[in-house]
């Protein structure tokens, strides 16, 4: 029988979440990181945005979408670490930091959508 | 190596040259190699900055307001800036190598990988369509 | 364009001495002369003590890889020309243990190659009365790219993660454990799956990339492991979450 590893697992949440984070991040980036704030496009006024962000459809997708992205960060910067700096014997460390980290991210994101 | 050489007949010392630290600076495909992975921490800072966002919505419109001004300060916006060209060229080099991963087959016959690659571009263009026209449309 | 060029071959004779140095030699360069050519004049004439690995000549046998000019190349299949003025520095394969002068030890890639079984498995043979497996041109097309390799290591002097970690079970047994995954004749998948699945098989692999870039034979074996890890990554799934009759 195989042995349990986690690596797939993790790997194609890591993949999910690559994919959701080049698909969403650049444009809600370029929105409300430069257009809005620069008055480049006026800002969505409060009363819409609000209502857009209640619906749970609109939080759910949030949440889906932030915590594949964390996994996916959490992942990536754990193995540029075991590689980069060439730390391998802090292994345990590093993947318990780094989707340790990820968890954290995600139990927050689910508190400030559940909490909006 | 700092050990006395040990030769023996059947078997000479080998040369194992370790490799550098800064072994990522050797090359210019490294470098790209490595700031395609750290755009993972920009990843996970535009995740911050969309909760704190979605965090200023639900504290009422003078957050909001708030919000978006805290967004124009230099700081942040050098932070934002910086974190839009890193998720670029992730998004960019995650659409260039997902045929590589994603053999799709029509037919029996394998699909050539620009369509692959092409596809998930479109998508992209789809999905930034949409969120766009759901804030400002 | 001269027609003498220098070649500074690294040199490690471990009976004279621990420590590598760098010898100069001052070889002719026809247009038409490979590194090989220079290394097999330096050893016909003007030094015989240097060692180095080649056979073929002709980029089929794997032998002569070496690191010119920093690069993963076959010496065989590079031409003087390319480097203009030089000098041109032979050392060499990265990341695998100096036996001496440009020979390396790759003990460590054998092994690794036997392991992951790259030879046909089938549960039953055909019998001879019922002819030969006939394939489609899809077939042979699935995995004829990743047949191609000639396991020159080139791809392992190149992965820095093989440098960083040699536990790495490396890109061209991957894409050798593909080539008979992907062959219509085979059923071995699965037993090649148990090796291929531990850390150090291919999810030590993030796609740097590199591999396929200096490739002689165009294998894309950076391109057979991450379709591996899809494919791999969603079988293990299905036998995780439907473990009978999966």
């Amino acid at each position: 029988m195989l042995k349990r590893h986690p690596e797939p697992f993790l790997w194609l949440l890591f993949s999910a979440g690559g994919v959701a984070g080049a698909l969403l991040i650049p444009i809600v980036l370029v929105l409300f990181a430069l257009a809005f704030p620069l008055g480049w496009l006026p800002a969505p006024e409060y009363g819409r945005l609000s209502a857009l962000v209640a619906h749970p459809l609109t939080r759910l997708a949030l949440f889906v979408a932030c915590a594949l992205s964390l996994v996916h960060a959490g992942h990536r910067l754990r193995y540029t670490l075991y590689d980069g700096l060439q730390i391998q014997h802090l292994n345990e460390i590093i993947a318990i930091g780094c989707y340790g980290g990820a968890l954290v991210g995600t139990i927050a994101a689910a508190y400030v959508l559940l909490t909006v | 190596m700092g050990e006395p050489f040990h030769y023996t007949d059947y078997h000479p010392q080998w040369l194992r040259p370790k490799m550098s630290t800064y072994w990522w600076l050797q090359r210019r495909s490294y470098v790209a190699f490595i700031a395609r992975e750290v755009s993972s921490v920009f990843v996970a800072w535009a995740v911050a900055f969309l909760l704190m966002l979605v965090r200023a919505i639900g504290q009422g419109e003078e957050a909001y307001g708030q919000f978006l001004v805290w967004a124009a300060t230099p700081l942040v916006l050098l932070v934002n800036v910086v974190s839009l060209v890193f998720i670029v060229f992730h998004a960019v080099t995650w659409f260039n190598l997902a045929p590589a991963a994603l053999v799709v087959h029509v037919g029996g016959r394998k699909l050539p990988g620009f369509l692959i690659a092409a596809s998930n571009y479109a998508a992209f263009v789809f999905a930034s369509a949409l969120i766009a026209w759901l804030l400002l449309g | 364009m001269s027609d003498r060029i220098t070649l500074q071959v690294a040199r490690y004779r471990p009976e004279k001495g621990s420590e590598p140095f760098v010898q100069s030699y001052d070889v002719p360069c026809p247009r038409d002369w490979v590194i090989l050519d220079g290394l097999n004049y330096v050893k016909d004439r003007l030094d015989g003590t240097l060692s180095y690995r080649w056979s073929c000549r002709m980029g089929i046998c794997g032998s002569c890889g070496m690191t010119v000019n920093g690069e993963p190349k076959l010496t065989c299949a590079t031409f003087l020309s390319e480097y203009g003025e030089g000098p041109v520095r032979v050392e060499p394969l990265r990341n695998f243990p100096v036996i001496r002068d440009l020979i390396v030890d790759i003990g460590d890639f054998m092994r690794k190659l036997v392991r992951v079984k790259p030879w046909i498995v089938r549960d039953q043979e055909r019998p001879l009365s019922d002819g030969e497996y006939r394939q489609t041109p899809q077939e042979l097309d699935e995995f004829k790219q990743f047949s191609m390799c000639i396991n020159c290591m080139l791809c392992y002097a190149a992965c820095p993660i093989y440098g960083l970690d040699p536990r790495f079970i490396g890109p061209a047994a991957i894409a050798l454990a593909q080539r008979y995954n992907l062959d219509s004749r085979d059923e071995g998948s699965d037993e090649r799956l148990e090796i291929l699945s531990e850390h150090e098989g291919i999810w030590g692999c993030t796609f740097v990339g590199e591999c396929t870039k200096v490739c002689p034979k165009h294998v894309d074996p950076a391109g057979a492991i991450q379709r591996y890890k899809l494919t791999s990554a969603l079988a293990t799934m299905k036998s995780f979450f439907a473990p009978r009759g999966a």
